[in-house]
């Protein structure tokens, strides 16, 4: 029954907008209009006020107007006999109560600033985590572009207990949901119930504790807000894009565990603008026509073994598990999750033995496919908390196999031991760590299962481009090392290989749409010598991207006839990005950033800007919060240029890219480098040292400047001119 | 006379036919009993255009097989006659919607010059829409200078002479190029209506196939023109209708009230009135004459109209207009134009009620003529008001008002449909056009039109619509037949469990609306080309109006306006069924134009049928037909998305 949920919710609204109202004037009265306010770290102001409404809430008194808006959409009470419509204006206080939400939510952060950790994890005395801030949200972001996350679970309440919240968490992490939590049903929360089972939360393991109250369900809410500002291009007040964008993409669902209260509906209603529906457990009324969700808008009474079923299917959203025999869970969720202390029972590499990884291609009879050899001692032959040597030796073999798809596999590896159930996976080649927590080994994982994952999901993902493979796993210090050597030969010659391939060798580039699951208007065009602006993909990844998948989002260019030699810019490339993004964008170059510069989804790991008054050009990664010199933070960048915009002025490029050779050298290139973050020109130290070698400037680095030296062009141009930075000497970079 | 209960199902009505007969008073139910209609001229195939006739061309009888069909004294066939017959009737119909328009563009024009005090934009939003559909500027102009090129343009309308109707712009693109192909897109609303006199004068077009194809012309420049012209800038001056509750039937009319009953067509007086109406100076006067205040009620399609922007009650349809008079209780009968029986001084000489005509274009002997103007409307507003007020005390001694009134929903424009469905900020007609192609609604009727005397009363409009939500398939009406189902109840939420289909009924609970739409007067009917046209451009139904599984009806109609919008439905694309009688029977080759090969035309066509329940499974069985045709007659297979698949989907 529609009716009851619609008239619940109105009511709930009313008590959400009127609770948002008293503290409002407690504030006022306390702090005065002028006070600041907003969530930590965000270019998005109050996210869904501002997405909707296109308000900016930057003071206490901006708030005001917000709540009149909140007054305005609450409808009257819906009558008991001969009532008039009441969907609509139901929706309509489920957007009110957002609003009203995130004011409640603001003004707890400054009565209360360290009422939320405001950060990535719980801390040992708080597991809140409040509003996740711009960083988070491009990170993750990236994973819901991609297609390694769907969507999220947005949990309201809490389980009949601590084991059946820990099994739907884990399923839901098992189809790679985000799991969102909020509120309490009968004193208890879902997040509290999975620390208590033992469950690592945190954004690392996708389960999100973000506030106590209800009133955090906004942050869920402000999330979906965001991923279509950043990633879809909609602007603020845009509100039907908004919510018609995260209808179609962002698979997002509610599911009240518990008692429904009148304030959890108006939440609800809140969400079925977005288009996400309710999936509860209780017996509440049920509402299945569709039509503003994909398909029904609450379900409920579902038993709790098969409510994530019943949610992804309410919500359209096609989840392909990945079958791997192994004995824990697996799955991306799983890929943040830590192994630390007292629960590690084995640890290999990262300094404290020799670790290394190392794919290779064989001929077809060498290999016997899926086979699995463990040379040396398995876990069960050790003690808990032991340490070993290991070398992981994937052999392929096939007619389409290359020997420039080695690398590729190979750094699967990581991922693939990540995504299991207490393994944890960091580096990769010889710089590879490993460590299996107590847990997985109880459940039955061995080192074997190294290789059953790695064959079963590289054949999956990869079949196309190869008919065996075989895993050999060393545990002994000689043999180990002996492989290590090997390989240490293999990875010198590939980076020799890859080093030398420049734009001009080859005549076809590839495209990369696979952000337009989100970016719709976006296309990337990835060169030897322009890597994607994610950093996830270059030339060679493509190539056997399309090898793999012919029809998918990754299709060769001819580049056909060259337009603009300086700039980069080639007749087959335009033809094929007119197509590609809608006839958004006719045309860019690949080595501006003054021109017509590439467009980016707003999932580029660096975004560069011209400084003017120094005549070069800054670049910062989205880790840095900071401000910079061109008077914008990352956030506010990535918001300014995402979308598939082409800004001149502004390009997005990955960290990689950097140090290549065809880096804005229409512009002149590496050069015109004046400020970086701290951080990033450590990262890519060497490789910065010896492209400034190459260019004959050795010092180079050491004129680039970061945030110690300014975030002003007028602070750091008096460095850069004491620096005799080559920038200041050339041609003027606008023209 | 025959047993009153047989003359309507409405009780109320029942009881005032009886009373009149006892209080020795004639009523529109008596006459039709003594007299019967003219078996040609019935039949459409009476031609008396000039003076050698009237010819009278009925089918030869069956033994006179052999002979062939009579004609004219011109030579004219029973098609030639039945056409210019039908046509004639779309001409006066689309005349009657049209200069309704033209007096309301007039007004707008006088209200945008100051010339017309009390009126104003009541929908500043709707202003916009028109004025972008018109090609006027916005941008930061005021008001008044757009709202001032919007009367223009809109007044300019009925005397173009060449090009298109601007609101022709507003079909379906298919519908658009489809009128241009068949050269019926029309030009000026005047024109087409003269054109029809002059081609069905005596000795100029004799094609009965070019005489429709005129007739279609001038019906869409009523429902594309005049009509929706008139809806327009209603909405503007007085606001766009939003869900409102009301009340119906003759129960409405209060004994210790002054019982003040407008009856007619136009807004434009009665707008006025609902506001003099609430002046403190006139209910201290109300007061004075002993009665506890005033009571304003509506019949036709005037009181639609207030209460859809006011939720003013509404007394009765076109057949209760007497025997609102015979219960004693009406102080005074305000009328403009339309359906206006002539009888009406006849029967309130019987009571005190006095019957005012306030139209220079209709007068009754025998009547008041307090004539309105919209330079003086609330003058005139008062005046009337007045007369009512003081006629009170006149109250005869045989006062009975029926017990009977019935709540009801109204207010449901296509604007307020498409807000209903998803809210401020999701609005759409895709939830409707989703469960349209999920088999949970099974299409959409429009059933609308008048009362009939030479049928039961409101039975036809209550048994139809009734067969028709219990099928799922969703209602919208308007004018006569939505009073008669508001009467039975069925414009309540709450109807949508006693009557609708499981489908229908879970659409309706979801939202919170009833299953049967009142969507205004019967000049509104272009709000339901709108929201076909919504449905349409939202996608997934097809292309065109033509596609959409969709019917209408008009099961007691009478007025040449039904035939003009029934004419405008079908050229629209829309399968349109009358009932009662058909008037080019006398024509099997023309009747058959119209029920078949129009089709072929217009993608839309007639169909006659008098029983409602038989005429109810022909709509159904036509919304199968497209069901079928667009591939949604069989339940699909819910669709999973997965990342590619969200690749493929178009930027919002």
């Amino acid at each position: 029954m529609s009716k009851i949920i619609a008239s619940a919710a109105i009511r709930g609204a009313h008590r959400i907008v009127g609770r948002a109202e008293e503290k409002w004037k407690e504030a006022m009265d306390r702090r005065g209009p002028h006070e600041p306010v907003g969530f930590p770290n965000t270019a998005y102001y109050l996210p869904v006020i501002y997405g909707i409404t296109g308000m900016k809430v930057e003071k206490l008194g901006d708030m005001e107007p917000v709540l009149h808006r909140c007054k305005s959409l609450l409808p009257p009470m819906v009558r008991e006999k001969i009532c008039l419509p009441y969907l609509a204006p139901a929706l309509d206080a489920g957007m009110a109560t957002f609003f009203a939400e995130e004011i409640i939510e603001a003004i707890r952060y400054i009565e209360d600033p360290n009422f939320y950790t405001k950060q990535e994890d719980p801390t040992d005395d708080n597991i809140w985590l409040g509003a996740a801030d711009d960083i988070i949200l491009r990170k993750r972001g990236i994973e819901f572009v991609d297609g390694t996350a769907p969507g999220f679970a947005a949990i309201l309440g809490a389980a009949p207990n601590p084991e059946i919240a820990k099994s739907i968490a884990q399923e839901l992490q098992e189809k790679n949901l985000y799991v969102f939590m909020h509120a309490e049903h009968d004193g208890k929360r879902f997040s509290e119930q999975l620390i208590e089972a033992g469950v690592q939360i945190g954004w690392p393991t996708r389960l999100v504790s973000f506030g106590p109250d209800i009133t955090s369900a906004v942050f869920a809410a402000g999330f979906a807000i965001r991923v279509s500002f950043s990633f879809g291009g909609v602007g603020p007040g845009e509100f039907r894009k908004h919510l018609v964008y995260n209808k179609d993409r962002t698979f997002a669902f509610a599911m009240p565990l518990g008692y429904v209260t009148d304030e959890w509906y108006a939440n609800a209603l809140g969400c079925v603008n977005f288009g996400f529906p309710t999936i509860a457990d209780t017996p509440i009324p049920e509402v299945l026509p569709t039509g503003i969700c994909t398909y029904e808008h609450v379900v409920s009474g579902v038993p709790h073994d098969q409510i994530v079923a019943k949610a992804v299917e309410v919500r359209g959203l096609k989840v392909t598990v990945a079958e791997v025999p192994v004995p824990v869970a697996y799955g991306a969720a799983f890929e943040g999750e830590r192994v630390r202390g007292e629960d590690i029972y084995l640890e290999c590499g990262g300094g404290r033995t020799p670790m290394v990884e190392w794919t290779t291609s064989k001929r077809m009879e060498e290999v016997d496919d899926g086979k699995i050899e463990v040379v040396g001692p398995e876990i069960t032959d050790v003690q808990p908390g032991s340490q070993l040597p290991l070398a992981i030796a994937v052999e392929v073999a096939g007619r389409e196999m290359q020997e420039d798809y080695e690398p590729i596999l190979e750094r699967q590896i990581h991922h693939l031991i990540n995504y299991a159930q207490g393994a944890m996976h960091i580096g990769q080649r010889d710089i590879a760590w490993l460590r299996v927590s107590k847990g997985a080994v109880e459940k039955g994982f061995r080192l074997s299962h190294i290789g059953s994952i790695l064959h079963a999901k590289l054949h999956q993902d990869f079949g196309r481009i190869f008919d065996k493979l075989q895993v050999r796993i060393y545990t002994t210090e000689d043999k180990v090392r002996e492989i290590v050597e090997k390989a240490r030969g293999v990875y010198a010659a590939r980076d020799v290989r890859i080093e030398g391939m420049t734009d001009e060798s080859v005549e076809t580039y590839y495209s990369c749409t696979l952000c337009q699951s989100f970016a719709p208007g976006h296309c990337c065009m990835v060169s030897p010598e322009r890597t994607g602006l994610c950093g996830s993909y270059n030339w060679m990844d493509c190539k056997a991207s399309y090898e793999i998948n012919p029809t998918g989002p990754n299709q060769p260019v001819e580049k056909g006839q060259c337009i603009d030699p300086k700039f980069g810019q080639w007749k087959g490339v335009n033809e094929f990005i007119y197509k590609a993004t809608r006839q958004k964008i006719d045309h860019y170059n690949f080595y501006s950033i003054v021109y017509d510069p590439m467009t980016t989804c707003g999932c580029c790991e660096c975004i560069a800007a011209i400084l003017p008054m120094c005549n070069g050009v800054m670049t910062v990664n989205r880790e840095y919060t900071g401000d910079t010199p061109c008077g914008m933070p990352f956030t506010t960048l990535a918001g300014t240029i995402g979308g598939g915009l082409s800004t001149p002025g502004f390009v997005g490029h990955s960290k990689y890219g950097i140090c290549q050779r065809k880096f804005i050298i229409g512009d002149g290139g590496i050069k015109r480098m004046v400020w970086m973050p701290k951080t990033l020109k450590e990262e890519i130290a060497q490789r910065l040292k010896d492209r400034s070698e190459e260019i004959g400037i050795p010092n180079f680095p050491d004129m680039i400047a970061d945030e110690t030296i300014g975030t002003t062009e007028e602070e750091i141009l008096p460095w850069l001119q004491e620096k005799k930075h080559p920038a200041l000497e050339m041609e003027p970079i606008l023209g | 006379m025959t047993d009153p209960e047989e003359k309507s199902i409405d009780s109320a009505s029942v009881k005032m036919i009886k009373k009149a007969a006892a209080d020795g008073v004639s009523t529109v139910f008596d006459r039709a009993e003594a007299i019967k209609p003219c078996p040609i001229g019935s039949q459409g195939i009476c031609c008396k255009n000039c003076g050698m006739g009237p010819c009278r061309l009925p089918a030869p009888k069956k033994k006179d097989e052999e002979k062939a069909p009579r004609r004219g004294l011109c030579g004219a066939t029973p098609e030639t006659v039945a056409a210019r017959n039908f046509i004639r009737m779309i001409a006066g119909g689309a005349a009657a919607h049209s200069d309704h328009a033209r007096g309301v563009a007039e007004t707008f024009l006088a209200m945008v010059k100051g010339e017309a005090p009390g009126y104003g934009i009541k929908d500043e939003q709707k202003l916009f829409q028109v004025a972008l559909d018109f090609g006027v500027e916005i941008g930061d102009r005021d008001i008044m200078e757009i709202a001032r090129d919007v009367g223009e343009i809109a007044l300019a309308e009925f005397s173009r002479q060449d090009g298109e109707l601007q609101f022709l712009k507003r079909a379906p693109l298919n519908r658009q190029k489809l009128w241009k192909e068949k050269g019926i897109a029309p030009r000026g609303v005047d024109r087409e209506i003269v054109e029809i006199m002059h081609r069905t004068h005596m000795g100029v077009d004799q094609d009965y196939k070019n005489l429709l194809l005129q007739g279609t012309r001038a019906a869409i420049a009523d429902g594309w023109g005049g009509s929706m012209i008139a809806t327009e800038l209603q909405d503007i001056m007085f606001g766009t209708p939003v869900p409102i509750l009301g009340k119906v039937n003759l129960g409405v009319l209060k004994k210790d009230e002054v019982n003040l009953i407008i009856h007619g067509h136009e807004p434009l007086l009665s707008e006025m009135i609902v506001i003099a109406a609430q002046d403190a100076e006139m209910i201290d006067l109300a007061k004075a004459k002993g009665a506890k205040g005033i009571n304003l009620a509506g019949i036709c399609c005037t009181a639609n109209e207030i209460l859809m922007r006011h939720g003013i009650p509404l007394a009765g349809n076109m057949l209760q207009q007497e025997l609102a008079i015979v219960t004693g209780a009406v102080d005074a009968m305000i009328v403009d134009i339309q359906c206006i029986m002539q009888s009406l001084p006849d029967v309130a000489q019987c009571y005190h009620t006095k019957v005012l005509t306030t139209s220079p274009k209709a007068k009754i002997p025998g009547a008041i003529h307090i004539e309105f103007s919209e330079h003086n409307a609330m003058e005139s507003a008062r005046a009337i008001v007045k007369t009512a007020i003081e006629n009170y005390p006149n109250r005869p001694p045989n006062i009975e008002i029926p017990d009977e009134e019935f709540d009801l929903v109204a207010g449901f424009s296509h604007e307020t449909i498409n807000y209903l469905l998803g809210g401020i900020y999701r609005a759409s007609y895709r939830p409707l056009n989703d469960n349209i192609i999920n088999g949970r609604i099974r299409g959409i009727a429009g059933v609308v039109g008048c009362n009939n005397a030479r049928v039961r009363h409101d039975d036809a409009h209550v048994t139809m619509v009734k067969e028709l939500i219990k099928n799922d398939v969703i209602v919208l009406q308007t004018g006569c037949s939505a009073m008669a189902c508001a009467k039975a109840g069925l414009l309540t939420p709450e109807a949508a469990r006693e009557f609708a289909g499981e489908g229908l009924f879970s659409v309706c609970e979801t939202v919170g609306i009833p299953p049967v739409l009142h969507v205004g007067s019967c000049v509104d009917n272009s709000r339901i080309l709108m929201a076909a046209t919504a449905v349409v451009k939202d996608g997934g139904l097809g292309d065109d109006i033509s596609d959409l599984p969709a019917a209408g009806a008009a099961p007691e109609w009478m007025s040449e306006k039904a035939i003009a919008i029934g004419h405008y439905f079908v050229s629209s694309g829309v399968f349109t069924v009358f009932g009662v009688t058909w008037p080019t029977i006398g024509s099997e080759e023309l009747t058959n134009c119209l029920f078949k090969e129009f089709e072929g035309i217009t993608g839309g066509m007639w169909a006659f049928e008098p029983d409602p329940i038989k005429a109810a499974h022909l709509m159904i069985d036509h919304i199968d037909t497209k069901r079928k045709a667009l591939g949604i007659d069989k339940a699909r297979e819910r669709i999973l998305y997965d990342m590619a698949m969200r690749r493929e989907l178009e930027a919002v």
